[in-house]
């Protein structure tokens, strides 16, 4: 099963866990539906999609609402500390949660405590309490953007905010940052960088990059990047080796692009309702044999 | 407000050491009450900046406001009475991290989006409608963007008021940087 935390823009929403399913631009949960815009909900819709297409494991989510106050993620994250260990994953992909160092040590101490160890996605809020918290090096993925690239290559920046100007102006030097973020200790053990190109990264080292099909206007559509990391956790967790992993992820949501001729207005639902069709162009038969099924 | 954005540069790029030994930091439970003590402070006259925090009282999404520490009283009273107290006030002791200060905008014919920090926010040039809000990782982004896409700069509510962290705020200088440009 795959494992997928985050929160839900709506702060009476409750804290929720279960399998999730998909109802057409809205994901169910517990008996409650929420509608696929972007941030966490997008993820898992773009996870459901994928996993739809490749016959792949269940999706599993735990969800909180939580507007930006952080104590919606702190309920959270209390959860997570006590109750991580009684859950069996494959893979755990962590997301939009409101950044907090002592919580997000706690939760990683539960998360490596678990009866088999998850391979570990960290992006946005999280991904930034990884950082802040000296710990980046325990993730098996993060997916920043350019600017998130920056942030980790910062090694005074406790948040992207803070991102100093020499640091941020060499953002068109994506290697250089890789280079610059892996020895201040700030990558996990694999990257995908979003951006023009997308990098695949393998402790510190480039190794492959992906720049076709590509779309200006993928830069201003939200929630591009959400639906790249629920790709990237459903072929992470369906027998593909890493590497492989982040390049189909990056391709097919691309693809997802092509498949539309998206402008800086397309919404991220638009994108993610191609995903089955881009991900069938690039999986063949005989990788869909070899999925594990399991969870 | 965010005037402590246009602060001078120097010439490689790093910000003016400031002198410290004459400020306090005025801690607050999260970022909301930050940017309602800055509103209140500022309104008042005093002197005030919003800036990172020292390590030692960094706790994850973090703002705190700098303030003269000879108004310390008085600046403590107006809070009070406004009902955001700081739940600490101390001396400055460590550098302080400034904001991001550094806009990117890219055109794209129809559609301009301008990004600060890891905040990106785009509109149609002809009905300067909000299209897209991208970037961030924090709570508050997808409820922003619920709130704002579809609005026009001049209806959609901003950042500043219904944002509480770090990425509101990087969304509300975005904001207000498209609103001068666009």
């Amino acid at each position: 099963m795959l494992g997928i935390v985050g929160t839900v823009p709506d702060l009476q929403f409750p804290l929720a866990h279960g399998r999730v399913r998909w109802e057409g631009r809205r994901i169910g949960i517990d008996g409650r539906s929420i509608p696929v815009n972007r941030g966490t909900p997008a993820l898992l819709a773009a996870a459901l999609r994928a996993s739809e297409c490749i016959g792949g494991q269940d999706v599993y989510a735990f969800l909180v609402g939580d507007t930006g106050q952080g104590e919606g993620s702190r309920r959270l994250y209390r959860f997570l500390a006590r109750h991580l260990s009684e859950f069996d994953l494959q893979v755990l992909t962590f997301h939009y949660l409101q950044p907090d160092v002592d919580w997000h040590g706690r939760v990683l101490l539960a998360a490596q405590a678990m009866p088999q160890r998850p391979l570990l996605i960290a992006d946005a809020g999280f991904m930034y309490a990884a950082k802040m918290g000296g710990q980046s090096g325990h993730y098996d993925f993060f997916t920043p953007d350019v600017g998130e690239l920056a942030f980790l290559a910062d090694a005074q920046a406790p948040h992207p905010f803070y991102t100093r100007g020499f640091i941020l102006h060499r953002e068109h030097k994506v290697p250089d940052l890789i280079r610059q973020a892996h020895g201040h200790g700030n990558t996990a053990e694999a990257m995908v960088v979003k951006g023009r190109t997308d990098y695949i990264v393998e402790n510190g080292n480039i190794v492959a990059t992906v720049d076709t099909p590509a779309f200006e206007a993928m830069e201003a559509i939200g929630g591009t990047g959400d639906s790249l990391t629920g790709l990237l956790t459903v072929l992470a967790g369906s027998g593909f080796e890493r590497t492989e992993a982040a390049l189909l992820a990056a391709r097919a949501n691309r693809l997802t692009g092509a498949l539309c001729d998206p402008t800086p207005a397309t919404q991220v639902p638009e994108l993610i309702d191609n995903i089955p069709r881009a991900l069938a162009g690039l999986v063949d038969q005989k990788e869909k044999r070899s999925v594990r099924h399991g969870g | 407000m965010f005037g402590f954005f246009k602060k001078k540069k120097t010439v490689s790029g790093q910000r003016e050491p400031q002198s410290s030994v004459d400020r306090g930091l005025l801690v607050f439970e999260n970022t909301s009450e930050v940017i309602q003590a800055e509103n209140q402070l500022k309104k008042a006259g005093w002197p005030v900046k919003v800036m990172g925090p020292p390590p030692e009282i960094r706790t994850g999404c973090d703002l705190v406001v700098v303030f003269p520490l000879i108004e310390e009283l008085n600046i403590l009273r107006a809070l009070e009475s406004a009902g955001i107290a700081p739940t600490q006030v101390v001396p400055v002791s460590a550098p302080l991290l400034a904001p991001v200060d550094l806009f990117q905008t890219k055109d794209f014919g129809d559609y301009l989006m301008v990004r600060a920090a890891n905040m990106k926010i785009t509109v149609a040039k002809d009905s300067r409608r909000i299209v897209n809000i991208s970037g961030g990782g924090c709570p508050d982004v997808p409820y922003l963007a619920e709130a704002m896409i579809g609005q026009t700069l001049a209806d959609a509510p901003r950042p500043r008021d219904l944002g509480h962290t770090l990425c509101g705020y990087a969304l509300e200088l975005a904001f207000t940087e498209l609103q001068r440009t666009c």
